[in-house]
This record gives structure tokens, sequence and C-alpha cells, in this order.
């Protein structure tokens, strides 16, 4: 069982928390001005990436707040976790 | 009277206690301190089970956990009976009662055998080769043959009457294996004053030092040392020792699971105590300290009872004080096969020869054997045993130029064989670290580590105690270093012991025979030959993942503890590449089968999910209540009174509220308080409907989208003031739809000003429904005027009933005059009472979830979750009404928009009347255009839609239906069928509102 260092909180177990899907995909201001594929792009298509993934998780069994991780897909462990509203620390380094 | 096979003296079994148990129904007797496979070993018993698919007899072939013969169910009652349990690992106890596994009618003469004369018709793959045709047979004939042939032990069929618990632990230092080199790590982390905790499978702490009767360690036979060692480790405060617990599971971040087996070892378990725990340990760092496990070697016939792995027979002997024959064959690649065959000359054990693969013979291992009067012979191999239910001789052939000379055949009871030994790296590859191949070894050794952990000793291919104590020791301290912790003092250990060197085979071992004719094990456990192997790769499988999967080799209970390298060998010869390109099948947790209970721990029964109740529930069961799961709740689903069924009862529940009032219990109701400045603004954003204009002190049902366009969920919402709105959720929803709103509120607009708080446990929700509701409510009001002009259907207004707070709603899900009244959830049942009571003049009565969906479906109102299923929008279950069509946007808005949301053939909620009226349709029945169709069709019908709802109406006093039908609204008036096993069954489309459809009831 990993641990999570939710920023708010520090380290836990993961079952404190919820994985809360891709990350930085804001949702667009005026949704109306945007095509079916913008939209079906926006609503649907993910990164899906082999190595670093920036996503969200939730602390839901603790102070309930969203924040964002960077977690390596190949090794399922976390790189860096930060807080909502946060841009998407840059980390050099391959995968470990 | 313990055994004819029991030396004199020696071992560590207790002598001073003689125990009876009973094997197969006989009763033999051992002593404290012996394993199940050691006391019948004693007795001279060898044949411990049938194999599992050709059924051949079967004898114990360790003394450990990699046993992959020796399975057996041992039994305490009907209900505490547990199958495949290693005799190797069972410990004796007063009446033990074990049986053994695959056999039928009896172990001596097993009917199943007969598969073993057909063994030329059950190759490699014939599972899937074999029981392909006819279609359809596979199910209804050969899988049942199969596992009836097959199948291991039986597991009882009662439930399993005892507590297993579950705990988490922390520590600096794991250590995992109590042999030499883990008490070595364990004595020098703790001291560093790192927390240590040393855990080992078996039931005493030492290891291979537990066998050990000629090494001395600082100056002390190796036991004393080890007793010695142990008594500093316990002494010491910062150590957990446990016993008969196993590491059976490495999890990232150092999560180690331990399965601890607590009164497994005793006759009289104390009933307070668990059978097992399950430990969760969080350590810092760990230390593999695994050992390493004796190969054996493939030849043929080498699955007679009485063949067993060298050391496995020398720890017979030396740890358990039993002889495992009278007269041994060994046969060795190594050194290991020379150290047992003279321990057991010394223990009275006749050697008969001692064949070798090897050439040569290093060391002054053959002129000690020599000198002990033992007929070693280099280069020789064993081409093939005599017996039946126990060995009888062994054919020794000489090996000149890789061909296979004359075999000899020499008499004996027990072959011992060693093909050198295989690091345990399970625990290591579970970490997820990387292996690496050692072509001197011919192992795989820990390479790159992923966790916090290192590897000691053996399992890391470090052989000799010397070596292993002192590598112990290092990485002892080297882990309670990386921990934070100093270092312990240098330590020099001084150690006398005999060097087996670290020779070794894989592969199958040369034999000359006809290949038709000889049976070389590779896995016992599965009876994986090193034919049906090399047939494998005749047919073109190449990863040892594939051939693991074609003949199962590898995949029973050991997970191929002792066959994996052998396999690889095989596989590497036919194939003419190395090992390491053939790959290594993947180490999975348990490392030895686990229980189910330690995993269910105290979630069974009433525990196995939580319970969530209601205020007033007490009040309803004690009025009789049937009760439904919804969730987690338990919802009253109706209230029979005597001789009533669940018709009858909601019939006449139905005919109260419609003719003078109800009263239900619908606390369970999802429940949000939204505040804040923005809280109009966020509740625009999160539902379809208008709420800016939406007067405090009114009421509005409220629809919630996903973003994709779809009902998610929806429940009516108060406002209470400006700020302040009491928002409801279906039952099941109300989590889903808070993470909802607070995933938009935290991630998406953060500027917005507003709070979210769950109240769905603190207010009791009292729905009294009917035309007498006024009335009966009307006097329990403190401040609260309930008439007409005052408080107007779809409002709600605060004040006191009964000198409790309240919020009232006027508002009704089941078509009558309605009001629901808030409560504080401690105050729930008193004002439930008090209602009951100021209504019994009405006859007021409570009703159920049965009577309430019979009542909303009158009326066609929706359920979100059974008339919707997450691909209907608003539109399709006629609620476009509350879409807020002039707002900019809100969550589903923009798919909403998209052409395919308002196709005219979209499913659409529509009302369903059965020609008959008495047939009350299913629920979920297809809806087709064709009419006489009866299930199964005998050709394509296409599907028009599904039924949703369906019940018995008494007030109707006939059958009524909700579906959702492709182009339904068009479809109104026409007549459709649905089709069942019993016959087709006519319907008339009609409006999804049977009752009073203007509503003009709400304000009678
Ligand atoms: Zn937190």
């Amino acid at each position: 069982m990993l641990i999570i260092n939710c920023p708010w909180c520090g380290a836990r177990p993961e079952i404190e928390f919820r994985y809360g899907g891709e990350a930085h995909i804001a949702r667009p201001a005026d949704p109306s001005a945007l095509s079916d594929q913008e939209w079906a792009d926006f609503l649907y298509n993910r990164t899906n990436p082999k190595g670093r993934h920036a996503e969200r998780w939730r602390h839901i069994h603790g102070c309930g707040r969203y924040f964002n991780a960077v977690r390596d897909t190949v090794s399922d462990f976390f790189v860096a976790t930060y807080k909502a509203g946060e841009p998407r620390p840059d980390i050099a380094g391959e995968t470990k | 009277m313990t055994g004819s096979f029991r030396t004199a003296s020696g071992g560590r079994i207790d002598r001073a206690k003689p125990l009876a148990f009973r094997f197969d129904g006989t009763t033999y007797y051992g002593f404290q301190g012996d394993t199940l496979a050691s006391a019948l070993i004693a007795n001279g018993v060898h044949l411990m089970g049938r194999s599992f698919k050709y059924h051949r007899p079967r004898g114990v072939v360790s003394a450990g956990s990699d046993e992959p013969n020796a399975l057996v169910d041992v039994r305490r009652d009907d209900a505490r009976t547990t199958p495949n349990l290693r005799a190797t690992q069972v410990e004796l106890y007063e009446g033990l009662v074990a049986t053994s596994q695959n056999r039928w009618p009896s172990l001596a003469f097993d009917a199943g055998a007969m598969n073993d004369l057909f063994s030329p018709f059950l190759p490699a793959g014939f599972y899937y080769k074999t029981f392909m045709w006819p279609a359809g047979a596979w199910k209804r004939f050969y899988e049942p043959k199969i596992r009836a042939m097959a199948g291991l032990g039986v597991a009882p069929t009662l439930p399993d009457p005892d507590r297993y618990t579950q705990h988490y632990a922390h520590c600096d230092v794991l250590v995992i294996g109590a042999g030499p080199a883990g008490i070595a790590a364990a004595l020098a982390a703790s001291a560093t004053g790192a927390r240590v905790m040393l855990v080992d499978e078996q039931a005493e702490f030492g290891g291979s030092l537990l066998a050990e009767t000629a090494a001395t360690l600082d100056g002390k036979p190796a036991q004393q040392w080890l007793a010695d060692g142990l008594e500093t480790l316990a002494a010491s405060g910062n150590v957990t020792l446990r016993t008969r617990t196993t590491a059976f599971g490495y999890f990232p971040h150092n999560m180690i699971a331990l399965a601890e087996r607590v009164t497994e070892h005793l006759a009289s378990p104390n009933p307070n105590l668990p059978r097992e725990r399950l430990w969760q340990v969080r350590a810092t760092e760990v230390v593999i300290a695994a050992g390493a496990l004796e190969r054996p070697l493939v030849f043929p016939e080498n699955d007679r009872p009485g063949v067993m792995l060298a050391d496995a027979g020398r720890t017979y002997l030396t740890r358990y004080g039993a002889k495992p024959g009278t007269r041994a064959t060994v046969f060795t690649a190594c050194d290991s096969g020379y150290r047992a065959a003279l321990e057991l000359a010394a223990g009275g054990v006749e050697v008969a020869a001692i064949a070798d693969l090897r050439p040569q013979v290093h060391g002054d291992w053959a002129a000690k054997a020599l000198d002990a009067g033992i007929d070693v012979r280099p280069s020789t191999v064993v081409t093939g045993t005599l017996g039946r239910r126990r060995v009888s001789g062994a054919h020794l052939a000489k090996l000149k130029a890789g061909a296979v000379g004359p075999a000899e055949t020499v008499a004996c009871d027990l072959v011992l064989m060693s093909g050198g030994f295989t690091p345990s790296v399970h625990m290591f590859s579970q970490s997820r670290g990387k292996l690496v191949y050692d072509p001197a070894l011919q192992v795989y050794l820990p390479g790159t580590s992923v966790e916090r952990e290192r590897s000691a000793g053996a399992c890391r291919g470090v052989y000799g105690l010397k070596a292993v104590i002192e590598d112990g020791y290092a990485r002892g301290e080297g882990a309670a270093k990386d921990a934070g912790f100093g270092t312990s003092s240098p330590r020099a250990f001084a150690v006398e012991a005999a060097e087996l060197g670290t020779d070794g085979f894989i592969g199958a071992v040369p034999h000359g025979r006809n290949p038709a004719f000889a049976k070389a094990f590779v896995d016992w456990q599965n009876d994986v030959t090193s034919k049906d192997i090399a047939l494998a790769t005749r047919e073109g499988f190449r990863s040892i993942e594939h051939v693991k999967r074609y003949t199962t080799t590898g995949m029973a209970t050991d997970q191929g503890k002792s066959s994996n390298m052998n396999a690889l060998g095989i596989v590497s010869e036919q194939l003419g590449v190395g090992v390491p390109q053939i790959g290594l099948t993947t180490f999975r947790p348990p490392f030895t089968p686990t229980t189910f209970g330690i995993f269910a721990g105290a979630a069974r029964g009433d525990l196995f999910d939580p319970i969530r109740t209601t205020p007033i529930h007490d009040w309803a069961a004690e009025r009789g209540a049937a009760f439904e799961d919804v969730s987690l709740w338990k919802r009253a689903h109706y209230f029979p009174k005597t001789g009533e069924d669940m018709h009858a009862a909601v019939a006449r529940e139905c005919k109260a509220v419609r003719s003078s009032a109800g009263i239900f219990d619908a606390s369970t109701l999802g429940k949000i308080e939204i505040v804040g400045p923005d809280a109009a603004e966020f509740m625009n954003r999160m539902y379809t409907n208008a709420w800016t204009k939406l007067e405090p002190g009114r009421l509005r049902y409220g629809v919630m989208l996903r973003e994709d366009g779809f009902v998610m969920d929806d429940g009516v919402v108060g406002r209470l003031s400006h700020d302040r709105f009491h928002v409801t959720t279906t039952t099941g929803g109300a989590p889903r739809v808070l993470a909802h709103m607070e995933d938009y509120l935290q991630t998406e607009w953060p500027d917005l000003d507003v709070w979210l708080t769950s109240t769905t446990e603190q207010w009791a929700v009292i729905a009294v429904q009917g035309p007498k509701s006024r009335e009966i409510l009307q006097p329990l009001m403190d401040d609260i005027d309930l008439s007409r002009a005052a408080f107007p259907h779809m409002s709600v207004r605060e004040g006191h009933v009964c000198g409790v707070p309240t919020r009232v709603f006027s508002v009704s899900f089941t078509g009558e005059l309605g009001f629901e009244v808030n409560v504080p959830a401690e105050h729930g049942r008193a004002i439930w009472e008090a209602i009951f009571k100021a209504g019994a003049p009405y006859g007021i009565t409570p009703y159920g979830t049965e009577t309430m969906h019979v009542l909303r479906a009158e009326k066609g109102y929706i359920i979100v979750g059974q008339e919707t299923d997450g691909t209907a929008v608003p539109d399709d279950v006629n609620l476009g009404w509350a879409v807020g069509k002039a707002k900019r946007d809100f969550v589903g808005k923009r798919s909403l928009e998209r052409a395919a949301m308002s196709a005219p053939d979209r499913k659409q909620l529509v009302g369903l009347l059965t020609t008959d009226p008495k047939i009350v349709l299913e629920e979920g029945a297809q809806i087709v255009a064709e009419p006489g169709v009866k299930v199964p069709s005998p050709h394509p019908v296409p599907m028009l839609g599904f039924v949703t709802s369906s019940y018995a109406s008494a007030t109707l006093e006939r059958s009524i239906a909700l579906a959702m039908i492709k182009g339904g609204r068009a479809r109104i008036g026409t007549k459709l069928h649905v089709p069942m096993p019993g016959g087709s069954i006519e319907v008339t489309v009609v409006e999804p509102s049977f009752y009073d459809p203007k509503g003009e009831r709400f304000d009678a």
C-alpha cells in the first residue's frame, strides 16, 4: 500500500485517498463556444502516458481536499504532490 | 510406542511429551515438537498423498514450506477442517486428525491411479487439446469430471467459527526469516536501538541452525549460540519476535503482510484467542533473510515415496529424531548430498551409495564418505527407481562423455537427492526488485532494489555458515543505519562449520531410457514431467510464462518453489538458449497459501459492511416492519399486519395514504447544506434549474447532470435564505453528489464563496402524506401556519414542532397533499411518535418504501437509477421543463447541445398498461413491436425498450408500469408486446401518469 503525501496533511496511507483522473484539464470557460470535437476532447480524451502522469487525488478520508500529484505509471510511485491551482512541478530525472 | 524409526536420542522434540494423532484413520504417536510429517516418518509412513493428475502415490519431499506432495486435511470438527496443509508445517498436537488428499477410496488403493496408466494420453496441455468437442460439453461434462478427479482438499461447507484479527504495526527494521542470517541481522540492528521485528514461518526461530549438530559458533554448539542470541534479542526491549508468522506479501512502500498462526498448533485453543492474525507492517527498512531451498534432481520415477531432498532427510534425523529410512541411495550434484549421507550414516541409516553427477568431487567430502565406508560413485546418475508405495531400489548408471551406461540396481528404501540450492528470492521479487541471473551459481539473485530492503545470507547467494552470519550482521547494521540509527559495535564471529561449496545442477538429468516410459517429475504437485516441458517447447512455446501456463508447471499451491529453476533449465536445454533469455516467472503473493479468514478479519456477517439505521429504525422494527437494504441503509420496506403478505400490506398502506394519511421515514434522503454569498450561483452551475429567482421559503425540484449530460441525481431543494439552500439527494447518491459538488467547487470554481456540509445524519425526516396530513400536523406546530394560504405547496418554513426546531417542507412524492417534517436526528423518534399519536384518530398508517414506490409510480415520478441508467438526458424522462434554457452554462449543458441528445428515437419514459389488468409486468422485461414472440425467440427481434417500474396498483385496481421505449412519446396510444418465457404480453403505451395527472390533490 502506497504512502501518499497530502499537501495539507502530510504522509498518509493510500486507503485514505481517492483517485480523481488526469490533472490540469481546466473546464472551458464557455463550453458552448466549443465544437463537438473540442468538447469531446475535453470530456473524454486523456493522455494516458507511460511514465510521469499528473493526476488529481482527493484526501477523501482526511481533509477532503483535492490536490494534484505526479505519479510514475511504470513504477506506480508518486514523484510529487502539490496543491490544486499550483503549476505542475518541473521534475528532472527519468522513470525510476 | 512413538515409532520404530525414532532415534534413541537427539533432536528438538520433547520426548517427555508423547502425543497421539490419527492419519487416515490409523492412530500413531509422536512427540511435542514434531510436525505431522516428521511424526509419520518416525512411524515409517512415507505415503502421504496422491498426485493431482495421475494419482501417483506420493511421499514427503521436503521438510518445510516448499513441500509439494504431502498435502493433508486437518480436521477439528465439521466447521474446522483445513485442506491443503503441508504436513511439513503442521505441528503435532494431542488428538490431531489428518487425512490424505486426492485418493479414492483409500490412499493405498486409488481408483484414479488409472490416470497413470493412461498417462500417454494426458500430456502437457491436455486440458486444452482434448476437451474441446462437442460444443458445450466442457461445462456439462468435462469440467465437473476433471474437477472431481483432480481436486485438492475439500473446504468445509459450514461457516468458519474462528476469529481472525487484523493489526497494523510499525518498525525501523523488519527482518524476514530467523535463520543464521536473520538472527545476526536482528542482533546487529537491535544493538543500534532501532525497533526491530523478527519473524519466521516456523514454530521456532533458527532456520537451518535447528538441524545443525556439528557446527560451533563463538565456541558454542550452534544451537546453544542460537538460544543465547534469542535470549539477547528477547531481553533487548526493542525487538518484537514472532514465530509461526509468514511474511506472505511485499507491498509498496515497505508494507509487509504477515500471517501469524496463533492457535493452529494447540490441542485445545483458548477460545479468547484469534486463530490467526494479519499484520500489516510498515517498516522503514527491511532485511530479507529467507534462506535457500534445496533443489530436487529431475530423474525418472523421482516421485516415489521415499525419494526426498537430501537436506530434508538430514533434517528429519537431526532436528526431529526421525530416521527417513533404513538404507539410502544418495543422488547429488553438490556437497549437500555428502553431508546428509554422512550424518545419516552416523545416525544409523545405512548409505548404500552416493551417485554424484559431478566427475570430480571437491574438498574432503568424498574422502570422508569413503572413510565412513560409503560407496562413492562420481559421474553417476539415477536412471529410475523401483517400488510402488515406497521406493525399493534405484538404478545407477555411469555417465561417460554424456552417454548413459548400463544401469545397476541398488536396493534402498530412501533416495536422497540434491541439485544444489535455489535462493528464496520470492519476497525480493514481490518487492519488484530486479533479479539477475548468476551463471556460476545457476540461480537468480537479487539485483536492483525498488523498495528500502536488502537481502542477507543464502537468499542472495551467500553460502557457508560463517559468511552467512557475517553477511546477516552487516546487513542488519546497514538497515539500522539507513533507518537513521548509529552503527553497532563491530563483531567478529568465530565459526566452525562444514563448507558445502556452491555446486548444483538445473534441468533434467540424462537417463538414456525410452522417454515414453520414463516420468521424471519437475513439478510434483501439478504432475508436470520433463517430457511435458520438452513437448511445450516442441509445440512452439518459448517464453517461460507461456510454458508455465501450458504445462501448469509452477502453478500449484507451492508456486514452483522446487520446480521453477529445473523447468527453466529444461527449456534452456531444449531451445539451446541461455536461462536469462527465457525469462523468469513472476513471484506473486502469497508466499505460501493463506486463509481467506485472515483477509476477511472481522468483516463478516453484520460487520461485512457498515449498516446505517435511521432514528426511527427501532420504532419500525418494534412494529414488525420488513426491511430492505438501500445502499448501506436499512429502510422499512412495508409494515405487515398479522396475516398480511407484502402485497396485502402495500395495498392497505396505499389506500390509507390516498384516503387519509400515511407516515413515512424519509430520513435516509441525502442532505447537503449549501451556504455562502455565492450559494445561488453555485446551485445554478451544479443543477439544470434556475435558482436565482427562487424566493427564500420556496422549494424546487432539482435535476443534476454529469458533465456528459446524463441525469446523475435529483432531489427537492429548499431555499432558506438568500445565501442558504437545504439540498436533498437520493438515498444512495448522497456521497456521490457531495463529492461531485466538492470537485467543481474546489478545482474549477475555487473563487466561489460557498460551503458544503453533509447533513444527512443530522436530520430525521418524517413524511406525512395524504388529504388529512395538514389537519394532523397543524396542532403540533408551535409557530408554523400550515394553512393553504400561508404555506402553499412546494414551500419550506422554519419553526418548532412540539418544542423542537424544525424545517417543514410542503412536498409530495405521492401525489397527495403532504409535508416533510425535518427535525434534529436526536428528536426524530419523539416527533415521529407525537405525529403518529396525533394521527391516530385519522387512521394514520406507517408505510414503507414499497408503498412509496407504488404511489410515485402512479404519479409517474421517476427514481434516478430505476428509470434512468446513466444514459438518460432530462428530456428522455420528461424533465425537459427542469432545464434552465436561458442559463449560459451548467454542468452538462454543453453535452445536451449535441444532436444525438435530442434525437427523436431516443428511449423516452412512457407508461404501459397491460391489456389484461391482472398481469404485472416484470421489471427489466424487453419490449418489442412484434406480437406473439415467446422467449427464447427462434429469430432475432428488434428491442424497443424495457420495463423500468411495475406494480399492482390498489388505487387503480390494476397493474401499471413505466418503461423506457425508443421514440416512446410518439408511440402513445399504440400497442406493443413484452415477450416472456410463458408467452407474449400485450401492452398499450400511455402517458406516464396514471393518477391525478393535473396535480389537483396537492392543495386539497
Ligand atoms: Zn489531507
